[in-house]
């Protein structure tokens, strides 16, 4: 069998402290991108700005690093002991650790833990913060003393605490943004593993340990340097030629391949499925996809379970999933899923369906167009497969493969029939996540430009439920009624992530999401 | 000869701000917008509030008249603006890349002479020989191959043969560093991307020395020369080659200013951080500001390649004048 198998499966099974951690040594890793826009994590979305700036900084809360793959496991970076809430769920009281060093050596409390949420919260007239509607329910952030910051919410929900453990929401100093909110876009100071040394633009950066870091014994490495590498080629030679030990965004499945046969035990590979799934969206708005029968009907050609299997070889996806994450204890199970459209086991007879449905709103030979991103993995190995589902049904859809910006271009002013999208979230935070199904006067977002009061009203009532059971319950209500009911957006195959590196890296685990368990301070290396 | 530099130096003014005027409305008919890039690029959910903010920070949310003027007039004073991707000075951005890709630039055209005129007007001596054949078939194989096989292969056979010799597979660095920092670092990376670019640059040419020595050396004055009795040696270098390198040094130019910002594929394979890559960067992210002082960068290294290589011309042959 191949080693990899073995590897992923040994790195698994190893309990976190089964070797003890080396000191030293400066790890090299890339960053698949072309360099970030600004260095403001609050501000930013890509990948390429956290991985090059989250071992700068501390967060209030986080994914445990030592349990990145627990879609329900956060433990406290800045704070001392995650809280119980208070008065029903509406308040959550945080101490904050004391001797906390920003890089500048200036004292690191409350306050700049307030200022930062505040920031992101409730931004300051022209300061842009990406993930401010992440948090319709807080109402005011309070710091009455230098160790304690609390959360006031507006109503009790689950998805706060999930949300709460952003990677983006990085501590910065009250005092250097009260004289700038705009400093952080330019420079980095912050109170994480690792010193800021240097910056080439477009190039790479680099950090140097942190003596003063508030996590004992860590860091280990005496420091980084992260490559920007936007060729995969470039990559896995890189890797082979060990001039990067790993990229930690996630790889091809031949890419695996190929670095597993030609390193052996050289390289170990850590894998986990993705918080990020593709979707495929008609447009209500224009004809004949208004009919549900339509929407449903090409819904119902795709044989997702059989597609999971073939695709997997080629492509990063492998798990076939509903609205949410299938590692997380709310997402469907796989019996759940076979009642809706586009699940159904027995795909011959969910085609013939299809087809009567095409046939009865009078849609029979359908010629159509599906909008895709340029980008391969996964967006046009997704594409192409459903091009040929939907071929399985009589219906003929040609892909219009456009750049990043006319793509996005297009399905916001409602140009185009069908789409293939991606639903790429971090922390696994279920009711959030699946609030981009919302119709687009709720959330501006989605683009099947649909109206359902219903799904709307699950939405609210869900976001209300404190209870886990009871909020499962309305998950599968808001599921249906989206996959089924309205047939408005069919979510295919979740993304898979794949992470070879060279196998004197140890101490990282793959989490749930690229944008988590970035800061570096558990990682050392072995040679 | 200055008065002629000035002309030409002051004709260049009016061409870059036309490539710029060019640019500026092309760009603008992208459908697109640098603000949904940046914060929908990556699948996830973004705040409607962020977009609003963005387009006011960068500007593009005024009419597309005031963004021009403000453009224009931005050029007149030499000030082209900040980076909409970056909100760095698009000057920073650009002389952070110009090193490595002039660096290479420079090496890739040095191989190329080094392997087009002596190859090129051996060829044209020995015409129809064996050689000729040989230095024929290298010049086509140059020609047909596309740089980025030639820079994937490259790379994939450096890593296989040191892997065969030393057990363990050895590629470049994939990060640029100086030559005035680390001269064997910087060579070492810098040398692959220059072959892979010289052989093509020199198959090109090859071509043409091969052809303009094959045409001189029919001339009169070259016949006159031999009749004179003057050594082989001294006719092709002192006569023909001379002469004959005039119209390879206008495709020397014209390759070189290619090379400052065309590299795209070069520069893609061998993870260099330079020039070209930084413009299909600027164009996918719909970075206005930075394509179109790429554009006039772009327009006027052209221009000023043009303007040394007539000076060439005057060198290469007295005949010309500059009035």
């Amino acid at each position: 069998m191949r080693s990899w198998i073995l590897t992923a499966a040994l790195l698994a099974g190893l309990p976190a402290h089964a070797e003890t951690p080396k000191p030293g040594g400066t790890l090299t890793y890339m960053i698949a991108a072309d360099g970030g826009p600004s260095l403001d994590g609050h501000k930013e979305t890509t990948y390429a700005v956290l991985h090059a700036t989250a071992p700068f900084y501390s967060t209030l809360i986080r994914v445990n690093p030592d349990n990145p793959s627990s879609t329900d496991d956060f433990v406290c970076d800045l704070c001392t002991e995650m809280p119980q809430p208070t008065d029903g769920g509406l308040i959550f009281r945080f101490k904050i650790r004391q001797g906390v060093k920003f890089h500048d050596g200036s004292r690191l409390t409350a306050h700049d833990v307030a200022a930062s949420w505040r920031r992101i919260v409730f931004p300051p007239e022209g300061v842009s913060s990406a993930r401010e509607a992440v948090y319709p329910m807080v109402d005011k952030i309070e710091d009455p003393d230098d160790t304690t910051v609390v959360f006031k919410l507006k109503y009790a929900t689950l998805s706060f605490l999930p949300a709460l453990a952003d990677p983006w929401a990085f501590i910065y100093s009250k005092a250097v943004l009260d004289k700038d909110q705009h400093y952080y876009e330019r420079n980095i100071m912050g109170s994480g593993p690792f010193k800021y040394a240097g910056y080439e633009i477009g190039q790479a950066i680099h950090g140097v340990r942190n003596p003063d870091y508030y996590h004992p014994g860590q860091p280990y490495l005496d420091g980084f340097n992260a490559i920007f590498a936007p060729k995969q080629q470039t990559r896995v030679d890189a890797i082979r030629g060990d001039r990067a030990a790993l990229e930690f965004r996630g790889m091809s499945p031949t890419a695996r391949d190929q670095l597993t046969k030609d390193l052996g035990d050289k390289i170990s590979v850590q894998e986990s499925d993705w918080n990020c799934g593709n979707v495929f969206t008609p447009n209500h708005k224009r004809k004949p996809f208004d009919d549900v029968r339509v929407r449903r009907a090409l819904f119902m050609a795709v044989d997702q379970w059989g597609g999971a299997q073939a695709l997997q070889k080629i492509a990063i996806v492998r798990t076939v999933g509903g609205l949410v994450f299938p590692g997380s204890p709310l997402a469907a199970t796989k019996d759940e899923l076979s009642r809706l459209p586009g699940f159904h086991p027995d795909i011959e007879k969910s085609r013939a369906e299809a087809r009567r449905l095409l046939k009865e709103a009078g849609a029979e030979g359908l010629t159509v167009e599906m909008l895709n991103r340029n980008v391969d993995q996964p967006y046009i190995i997704v594409g192409t497969w459903l091009v040929d589902e939907f071929r399985k049904i009589g219906v003929t859809v040609t892909q219009n493969i456009v750049p990043t910006g006319p793509w996005l271009d297009k399905m916001r002013s409602g140009d185009f029939q069908l789409a293939m999208e991606a639903n790429c979230q971090m922390v696994v935070n279920p009711i959030a996540d699946v609030g981009r199904y919302l119709p687009h006067d709720i959330y501006k977002e989605n683009f099947a430009y649909h109206d359902d009061a219903k799904q709307v009203e699950i939405y609210e009532r869900m976001l209300h439920e404190t209870d886990p059971t009871k909020a499962r319950v309305l998950i599968r209500e808001y599921e249906k009624q989206v996959i089924d009911v309205g047939a408005h957006q069919l979510p295919t195959l979740w993304f898979y992530r794949i992470v070879p590196m060279r196998s004197y890296v140890k101490g990282w685990k793959v989490s749930t999401s690229h944008y988590l368990n970035q800061n570096l301070a558990n990682i050392w290396l072995d040679r | 000869m200055y008065q002629y530099i000035a002309k030409r130096v002051l004709l260049t003014i009016p061409t870059l701000l036309g490539a710029a005027a060019l640019v500026f409305l092309l760009m603008r008919l992208i459908p697109g917008d640098i603000c949904l890039v940046r914060l929908g690029g990556g699948g996830g959910s973004f705040d409607p509030k962020a977009l609003i903010a963005c387009h006011a920070e960068i500007g593009v949310d005024k009419p597309t008249i005031v963004q021009f003027l403000d453009f224009m007039w931005g050029i007149v004073r030499f000030d082209f603006g900040t980076s909409m991707w970056s909100g760095k000075p698009v000057a920073t951005e650009i002389l952070a890349r110009l090193p490595i890709s002039l660096e290479i630039a420079i090496l890739g055209t040095a191989v190329a002479i080094a392997i087009a005129i002596p190859l090129g007007t051996i060829s044209a001596l020995r015409q129809n020989t064996w050689l000729d054949v040989a230095v024929r078939i290298f010049a086509i194989g140059g020609i047909a191959t596309p740089s980025f096989w030639l820079g994937i292969m490259s790379v994939l056979l450096v890593l296989d043969v040191s892997a065969a010799i030393t057990g363990t597979p050895w590629m470049p660095p994939i990060d640029y560093v100086p030559i005035w920092k680390d001269p064997i670092r910087n060579l070492s990376m810098a040398i692959l991307p220059a072959i892979t670019v010289g052989y093509r640059y020199a198959a090109v040419s090859m071509r043409m020395t091969r052809s303009a020595m094959l045409e001189v050396m029919r001339e009169d004055y070259v016949r006159t020369a031999r009749a004179k009795g003057l050594v082989a040696k001294l006719i092709v270098n002192r006569h023909a080659l001379k002469n004959a390198l005039l119209p390879v040094v206008t495709l020397l130019g014209i390759e070189f200013a290619f090379l400052i910002g065309g590299l795209v594929v070069t520069e893609q394979v061998f993870n260099l951080n330079g020039v070209g890559r930084l413009f299909v960067q600027a164009v996918q992210n719909q970075d206005y500001t930075l394509t179109q002082a790429l554009v006039m960068l772009t327009v006027a290294i052209f221009v000023f390649t043009n303007l040394l290589v007539d000076l060439l011309y005057g060198w290469l042959d007295p005949r010309i004048h500059f009035a």
